[in-house]
């Protein structure tokens, strides 16, 4: 069994942090983890992505094969779509529609979106949009994560455990609407998928 | 989970080293931060934290090898440059407490302005080398190298890749060492490379390869993994091992394959391969230095394939995909990207100093024609791009004074420097005694944002004492002015930047304002502070 991700987004949107969360319940899990990140330059508002790769077997490379990603995972819409030729036939696209626009020709969304839905195997939702349904703005990434929970070898309990890990320290309420939003974002997917939950 | 950077940085803490320096710079910065932050190598009292640029941290990490006790220095390819003559010269006096030099090089020039191979180094300086496949072996090679710095008493270099610095693997640690009490050398005439003391070492230098290279050869990390196939045998330095077992789910690649993370590499392990084999492919990181060496200039002998004969490109990193090319096996690309996926380049943030800087200076110059701005490498570097195209170089730290100098002296007026505080620290204040000696019609400004921003924050050298400097340098107090860079003083600092530019001397200009980034960092861990206390 093996899994590889693509997490993508924008310098400054915060995908390490979900990187963390799954590597942390990957690792409960005992699998093996091997995760490439972006530090630098880009990280200044340009295009960022971390290869997350999980497996039952030692990993080799840091870098996944082109064609072999099962699942990008993506905080904005554009950047869903700049890894497209690293994806397999069969991969699934995750990505959030809020845009991040700093620059000045950023492409029309309404066409992103077009192009997202192409995709064979996808799940698109507002993160953003209902982080502020929420009330909990600094919440979209998990949600996020919630959406793409159903697609990876791992439990829900088991990432929620690490998301109680990664914010017990600002204490039980962030902690709950954390999870509260990752519930929010997994039943998003299910339900766009006409999935049962397990 | 450690990311490679950090596993070195364990690893020095296990091993019994005293202290570790450095100057930031991507991919090598998580290191030093690590130790930095660690609570053990608090506890411990090892000595963390940043030097003014390389070639300081290196001395001082060679002075700590003096005294006896382990030392480490950690730096991006580039900056094995500045360090190079500490460099090079601690090879000749060799080392007393064990020294590890890591070098962290840039293929792809991810967030660097060259792709230099820093076992280049290694090897200009006969010093032995380590280039870990896995966060694993970067953990253990550190624990190795410092064993084999002190058994042969040289500096040992350890050079990684971003890869691996900044990829993260589950990595087991090894027992703890003590560190070493302070000890001088027991030959009082090893660190004075007076010619005739040179000329001794030197020759012990030289004499002392052949041990390395038996060293390399008895080393785990050299392995040689036979295969039936002897059509072709595959040599694979660092972290190419990796992306050649990619290529192979089974993990059995078939072939002979050499295995290599300890240089220098014996010939006998070389000229085994080669004798099995029918042709070889050379599979490195970086300049294609083991295939240069095996094939030689006239390539006389059997086909070697590898960067120069096109088998993996010339530049630029290695992966699975170009690996696997080179073997003949291709991974089938998945749909292309749509059309109206446009670059993101980065940016500066949102509301930074530097573009108020730039944007009085763009200003100021309006009535001259173009070309003007000398700069150089930091965050205020993104003003060469859109919307303003403020600067017209960016070469190595420290050339935006020196050379707006040399073209001052070629008459060219005027001619404006932009530098950063932190690199004005780690090399601009030479090139300014420079040009004030000279009198050199400059302008220089230099951006105070309080902190190495590029490089994710680190403190600055010289905070709160930079128009001491420059004065201290012999820059006029007239001509010495400081200014906050925001919109409403724009009128302001414009007039100023133009009154500067029109004087016949050296004249500094300090915008001063702190990095966005770093006041949100420093007031979220006052917030944590506050709730924590
Ligand atoms: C010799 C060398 N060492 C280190 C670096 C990495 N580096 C590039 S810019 C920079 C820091 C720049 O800080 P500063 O001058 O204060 O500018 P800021 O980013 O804060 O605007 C560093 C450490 C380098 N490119 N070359
Ligand atoms: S990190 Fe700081 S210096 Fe760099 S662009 Fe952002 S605000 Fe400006």
């Amino acid at each position: 069994m093996k899994k590889d991700i693509i997490l993508a987004g924008v310098g400054g949107q915060g995908i390490l942090s979900i990187a963390a969360t799954i590597g942390m319940a990957a690792v409960r899990k005992g699998l093996y983890m091997k995760q490439a990140e972006v530090h630098g330059m880009s990280q200044r508002g340009g295009d960022v992505q971390s290869n997350l790769r999980l497996s039952d077997e030692p990993i080799a490379s840091d870098l996944i094969p082109r064609g072999g990603v099962d699942l990008i995972l993506s905080v904005e819409p554009m950047e869903a779509l700049r890894y497209l030729p690293m994806l397999s036939p069969n991969g699934w696209l995750i990505t959030n529609t809020a845009p991040h626009i700093n620059i000045p020709n950023y492409p029309d969304l309404e066409a992103l979106k077009e192009e997202i839905a192409h995709q064979p195997r996808h799940v698109m939702l507002d993160a953003d949009q209902i982080a502020r349904d929420m009330e909990a703005r600094r919440s979209a990434n998990i949600i996020m994560l919630g959406a793409a929970s159903p697609f990876l070898c791992l439990e829900p309990q088991e990432l929620e455990a690490s998301i109680a890990q990664i914010f017990q320290r600002k204490g039980q309420e962030v902690v709950d609407q954390n999870i509260a939003a990752f519930r929010k974002g997994r039943e998003i997917a299910l339900e766009q998928e006409g999935m049962q939950d397990i | 989970m450690l990311l490679g950077d950090e596993a070195i940085a364990q690893a020095g803490i296990d091993a019994g080293m005293s202290g570790i320096y450095a100057y930031p710079g991507t991919p090598s910065t998580e290191i030093t931060e690590y130790v930095i932050h660690s609570r053990e190598a608090k506890a411990k009292g090892i000595r963390a934290g940043w030097s003014a640029n390389e070639k300081t941290a290196m001395e001082a990490a060679l002075g700590m090898s003096y005294a006896g006790k382990r030392a480490m220095v950690c730096m991006k390819h580039v900056g094995l440059n500045v360090a190079a003559d500490a460099f090079v010269n601690a090879a000749i006096t060799g080392a007393n407490g064990g020294l590890i030099v890591v070098a962290a090089d840039d293929p792809s020039m991810h967030s660097s302005q060259n792709e230099q191979d820093s076992r280049f180094f290694g090897k200009f300086a006969m010093m032995p080398i380590m280039e870990p496949s896995s966060q694993q072996e970067a953990y253990d090679m550190v624990h190795e190298a410092f064993d084999l710095s002190e058994k042969f008493r040289i500096p040992v270099l350890m050079r990684i890749t971003t890869r691996l610095a900044h990829s993260r693997a589950g990595v087991q640690p090894r027992a703890k060492r003590e560190q070493n009490p302070v000890q001088i050398p027991s030959d009082p005439r090893q660190f004075i490379l007076l010619p005739a003391n040179a000329r001794r070492n030197y020759k012990k230098l030289l004499a002392n390869q052949v041990s390395f290279e038996s060293d390399a050869g008895a080393s785990a990390f050299n392995q040689y993994i036979d295969g039936e196939d002897t059509s072709r045998g595959i040599i694979a330095c660092g972290l190419a091992y990796n992306y050649l077992m990619e290529n192979f789910p089974s993990r059995v690649v078939g072939h002979p394959v050499l295995k290599i993370g300890q240089y220098p590499v014996p010939p006998a392990l070389i000229h085994r391969i080669y004798e099995q084999c029918d042709s070889l492919l050379v599979l490195e990181d970086g300049y294609p230095i083991m295939e240069e060496l095996i094939r030689g200039y006239l390539n006389l002998g059997k086909p070697i394939h590898g960067r120069l004969d096109g088998s993996i490109p010339r530049d630029g990193e290695l992966d699975p995909n170009n690996v696997g090319a080179a073997l003949g096996i291709h991974h089938q690309e998945g749909r292309p990207v749509p059309s109206l996926v446009v670059p993101r380049p980065p940016s500066l943030c949102k509301g930074c100093p530097h573009i108020y800087s730039y944007q009085s200076l763009n200003d100021a110059l309006n009535t001259y024609s173009k070309g003007r701005v000398f700069s150089d490498i930091g965050c205020y570097t993104l003003g060469a791009l859109q919307p303003f195209d403020a600067i017209n170089t960016c070469v190595d730290m420290g050339a935006s004074i020196t050379m707006a100098k040399g073209a001052a002296d070629a008459g060219f007026r005027p001619a404006v420097a932009v530098i950063g505080d932190s690199t004005f620290t780690h090399s601009g204040i030479t090139g300014l005694i420079d040009a004030v000696n000279d009198r050199s019609p400059i302008t220089v400004l230099i951006l105070d944002n309080g902190t190495t921003a590029m490089t994710g924050g680190q403190d600055s050298m010289a905070t709160g004492r930079i128009e001491a400097i420059c004065e201290g340098c012999g820059v006029e107090k007239d001509h010495i002015h400081v200014i906050n860079p925001i919109q409403k003083y724009h009128e302001e600092n414009m007039a100023i930047m133009k009154r500067e530019i029109e004087y016949e001397g050296v004249s500094v200009i300090i915008p001063r304002r702190e990095c966005l980034v770093t006041v949100a960092s420093r007031i979220r861990s006052q917030k944590t502070e506050n709730t924590e206390a």
